[in-house]
């Protein structure tokens, strides 16, 4: 491909997209920091299934339940 | 103490200050990858996101913005992957107002339109993200290049790599190239 033909592709790409004049229609600090809050709050999996695996167990030997509690 | 260095020890007044110092260039940037104002702010507050929990990662000597470039262009790079196949690149409604002014025939235009915008989709992700910008919005292939973490050569490969595919495929469909 050479120049002439670069030129020619560059020219027809921009008859059907013209380059993007594009500005943020709205500050975008307060969607930050809203995701950053909503990312905080979130428990990871990790957290629930260890949380759940504890409860089964708990389940299956609830002699253990007052050895648990003793430890804590 | 310098803003950079403050943001590196992660203080949140800090991020902000260089959040609304760059919010502007890295949402035009995004924009210029995946012509969607949705999309595009969607990703730019995600780049901020990850930028700031990167913090401690962050050398403040070297420079954010292009820091922020290349964290906001591995995200576009991202939505590309999980976009392609699903649909048609989306034309901007800008894309049809700037159509509509050029003069021509309507139906000739739509159909450029529509050849040029499936024809960037069929493109990996790689090659359009530099196709677009180099091609499309004429950035100079040394920026393409820092905010890819490539060479400048490197980028210039792959513009002319998409070139000849971009040519390929409208050829193909009758375009008079």
């Amino acid at each position: 491909m050479n120049e002439q033909d670069d030129r020619d592709l560059r020219e027809f790409l921009k008859r059907g997209l013209t380059p993007m004049e594009a500005e943020p229609r709205r500050d975008l600090w307060p969607q930050v920091l809203e995701r950053m809050d909503e990312r905080a709050a979130r428990v990871p999996w990790l957290d629930w299934a260890l949380l759940g695996t504890l409860a089964l167990w708990l389940l299956l030997n609830p002699r253990a339940i007052p050895m648990l509690l003793y430890h804590l | 103490m310098r803003v950079e260095e403050r943001f590196a020890q992660g203080d949140l007044g800090a991020f902000e200050e260089l959040f609304r110092a760059y919010q502007r260039d890295v949402y035009r940037w995004v924009a210029r990858i995946v012509r969607d104002h949705g999309i595009a702010e969607d990703l730019t507050v995600e780049a901020f996101l990850r930028m700031y929990r990167a913090h401690a990662r962050f050398d403040p000597n070297r420079n954010f913005g292009a820091w922020a470039r290349r964290i906001a262009t591995n995200l576009a790079l991202d939505h590309l992957r999980k976009i392609r196949r699903e649909a048609l690149l989306t034309i901007d409604p800008e894309d049809l107002r700037a159509a509509a002014q050029t003069g021509g025939d309507a139906a000739e235009r739509r159909e450029i339109r529509d050849a040029v915008a499936r024809a960037m989709s069929e493109l990996p992700p790689k090659l359009r993200v530099v196709a677009m910008l180099a091609l499309v919005e004429d950035v100079p292939y040394r920026e393409i290049g820092e905010a890819l973490g490539i060479s400048e050569g490197a980028a210039r490969v792959r513009g002319f790599r998409a070139g000849r595919l971009l040519r390929e495929k409208l050829k193909t469909w009758g375009a008079a190239l």
